[in-house]
């Protein structure tokens, strides 16, 4: 992998201003400002529905925003997109593509290669060493199909490091896996901090926050509060998450979608 | 030189460019129309050759007679509109994509309908041949016609050829394409086009009713076939391909049946015949995607299954004597599945008869050992760390035994030989724990153990 390039640790890996992001005209995430250190492994942690995921996408670009804008490294997404992975929920895919695990990991290359272009035996050895990485080396020519929901889990983890990028999104990358998974991914978000790549991962399970990760957003339709884990992963801020229903909020983004758009 | 041999050999120049024309269009339907129904648009092909005949209609009107190009190119805006209505109406309503294509499909051949039959009233009109379009007149194909389709087919070949990695990624994951900053509307709006380009390009041969079955029939039996898209895609090409020519030949070569008005048979509904041929024997006959293959693992599991019960009932009849080498009597299995079973264990030599009944092999013995371990393990890991009541658990063991992997039962063992569930001593048998809840007769498929002297 590219050596990383420590000026980066300076620079927030994400500034996200004034963003709000609405689907089918129904606000789902209200004025949020956050800003998430380099190097670090950052948790999105909020309730169904509070807008973890939709975070993620418009930090990636995949949904248009209502207003706000992010910026990656310092830079609008469009200079940045290089240093940009992405692991996606794993049911957004058809399983039964007819590819085998090493031409999923293959796609993280495709990124680089340009137009037209196909990837070359160079790439294939840097897609073989990703699934490595994941323990996935013996299923390389497996079809996708027939692998476990860890199983891929991790090929989509492969095909994210595969991107070779700074700045990783996961969406919920422990979502339904098994314990063997869950520390395989574990691992490799360190050794990606290790080398000074940033990790923001959607993440479901209080439980386990404080161990794999150094820093929190905390989220419900507007941003409660961010920042490290030890100052903002509080009893009393986990309560303004998670506990007293923002009924008003619900209530305006309806009349919103009702009243047509904004 | 009969009529028959006539054709198969090419011997004169029409039938050399009906079959050109069909090959070339079955196989480029195909390898477009793979790439459609992996990106989950099927029907968009159905709905934009449906769009296809008001085009064919506002060109006529607009143009006058035969101007071929002039109403390709109206069945070609009209048929992309009708793309483009359906990514609207999925982008903009509430209204579920299936609905959006069933209305275009609908509303659009509707509009077309009426719009031939006012051509048909224009002065001429009535030879327009609009016919054609809606059910194809492949055998009166002209050299133009097969030129215009060869031209179609490099189109639809060549770029998905060149963008293969682009159309892969975009069919598998939009999303992760999107991340990659790829511009994936233009890529759908490309692979629309070329849908639309091909289906155009068929109609007259094809038409518009039938021209879906050419785009999406070979695609899915060839993914009956092979696991790689790249084979896919090939054999979708060779099957399309194949429609195609033996679509043409048939309906040539096959006698038509006597009759004062007898006309001969269609060509294209005869290529999309030799298509749904192929997908249904792909269907039944493909070795592991197939139903027959499937059919044939299920079997093969279900007497797995029925020889794992005999032989367990073998060993806990004859564990229950106290007695490895006791004989056994094959009555109280009762079943027809369990004597015709038991004839396969004697086949395999697992187990033997003998004077007062069966008894194990030395080989039954091992494997009907490692079944029992298999069962018991798994009764006790149900009951120790699943929480299931000891009375429910030999029914849930029984399913989930004989596919067990090994692996797993060696974490089984390993997880109750820490917890000293597990009898130290191996003899040269593989060590079977006792039983965690009573068995005997009342279990309906036990053996009774056979009556003799009793330790």
């Amino acid at each position: 992998m590219a050596t990383h390039a420590p000026h980066r640790d300076e620079t927030p890996s994400v500034e996200v201003h004034d963003l709000t992001v609405a689907y089918h005209r129904k606000p789902v995430l209200w004025d949020v400002d956050v800003s998430l250190p380099s190097g670090k492994l950052v948790a999105v942690i909020g309730p169904n529905g509070a807008g973890k995921s939709t975070l993620l996408k418009a930090a990636l670009g995949l949904v248009p925003l209502a207003s706000g804008h992010v910026r990656i490294f310092g830079e609008p997404l469009k200079k940045a997109r290089r240093l940009v992975g992405y692991v996606p929920q794993r049911e957004t895919v058809d399983w039964d593509f007819p590819v085998d695990a090493l031409d999923v990991v293959l796609m993280g290359r495709y990124g680089r290669l340009g137009w037209l272009r196909r990837p070359g035996p160079a790439d294939r050895e840097a897609a073989l060493a990703c699934l490595r990485k994941v323990g996935m080396q013996d299923f390389a020519h497996r079809q996708i199909s027939q692998l476990s929901g860890g199983q891929q889990q991790r090929i989509f983890l492969a095909r994210a490091l595969a991107q070779e990028a700074m700045l990783y999104f996961m969406d919920e990358p422990f979502a339904g896996v098994d314990a063997a998974t869950e520390k395989a991914i574990v691992e490799v978000m360190r050794e990606l901090r290790a080398q000074g790549r940033t990790v923001v991962a959607v993440h479901h399970d209080l439980q386990t926050v404080q161990e794999y990760f150094d820093h929190v957003v905390l989220l419900n339709m507007r941003l409660v509060a961010a920042g490290s884990v030890e100052s903002v992963f509080t009893r009393e801020n986990l309560q303004r998450t998670y506990g007293g229903r923002l009924t008003i909020l619900d209530e305006a983004a309806d009349a919103v979608r009702r009243a047509g758009s904004p | 030189m009969s009529e028959t041999m006539r054709i198969i050999f090419l011997q004169d120049a029409n039938t050399r460019t009906v079959l050109a024309g069909a090959t070339l269009l079955g196989v480029a339907a195909a390898v477009v129309g793979a790439f459609a129904v992996l990106r989950k648009r099927s029907l968009v092909g159905d709905a934009a050759a449906h769009a296809a005949l008001p085009g064919v209609c506002i060109a006529y009107l607009l143009l006058g007679d035969r101007h071929f190009i002039g109403l390709l190119a109206g069945a070609l805006v009209c048929g992309m509109f009708a793309a483009m209505f359906i990514a609207a109406v999925r982008a903009f309503t509430r209204v579920k994509e299936d609905a959006a294509i069933a209305i275009a499909i609908g509303g659009f051949f509707g509009v077309g309908i009426v719009l031939s039959r006012i051509v048909q009233n224009t002065p001429g009109g009535n030879r327009a041949g609009l016919d054609g379009f809606i059910f194809g007149k492949a055998a009166s194909m002209v050299s133009d016609d097969a030129r215009l389709i060869a031209i179609a087919a490099a189109v639809v070949v060549g770029v998905p050829a060149l963008l293969y990695k682009e159309f892969k990624l975009l069919c598998f994951d939009r999303a992760f394409a999107d991340g990659l900053g790829w511009p994936t509307f233009l890529l759908d709006l490309l692979l629309m086009t070329l849908i639309c380009v091909c289906t155009v390009a068929g109609l007259p041969a094809v038409g518009a009713v039938l021209m879906v079955a050419m785009l999406v029939i070979p695609g899915i039996a060839a993914r009956f076939w092979t696991d790689r898209l790249s084979s896919v895609l090939l054999l979708a090409a060779l099957f399309g391909g194949l429609s195609g020519l033996a679509g043409t030949v048939l309906s040539d070569t096959l006698p038509v049946p006597e009759g004062a008005a007898s006309r001969g048979w269609p060509t294209g509904p005869v290529i999309v015949l030799v298509a749904s041929s192929i997908f249904l024997f792909s269907m039944l006959a493909a070795p592991r995607r197939g139903l027959l293959a499937d059919l044939w693992r299920r079997r093969s599991l279900r007497r797995r299954i029925a020889l794992h019960h005999v032989l367990r009932d073998a060993y806990e009849a004859t564990e229950r004597m106290g007695d490895m080498d006791a004989s056994w009597r094959a009555e109280t299995l009762g079943r027809d599945v369990a004597r015709r079973t038991l004839r396969r264990a004697m086949r395999e030599g697992l187990i033997a008869e003998t004077a007062g009944g069966f008894v194990l092999t030395r080989e039954g013995r091992h494997e009907a050992a490692r079944i029992v371990r298999a069962h018991r393990l798994w009764e006790l890991f149900l009951i120790e760390q699943a929480d299931i009541a000891s009375d429910h658990v030999d029914r849930d063991a029984d399913e989930i035994e004989h596919v067990l992997p090994a692996g797993v039962i060696a974490q089984l063992e390993a997880r109750l030989a820490s917890q000293g569930r597990l009898p130290a001593s191996l003899v040269v048998m593989p060590a079977v724990p006792a039983s965690p809840h009573p068995i005997g007769p009342g279990e309906g498929r036990a053996a009774e153990p056979a009556r003799g002297p009793t330790p």
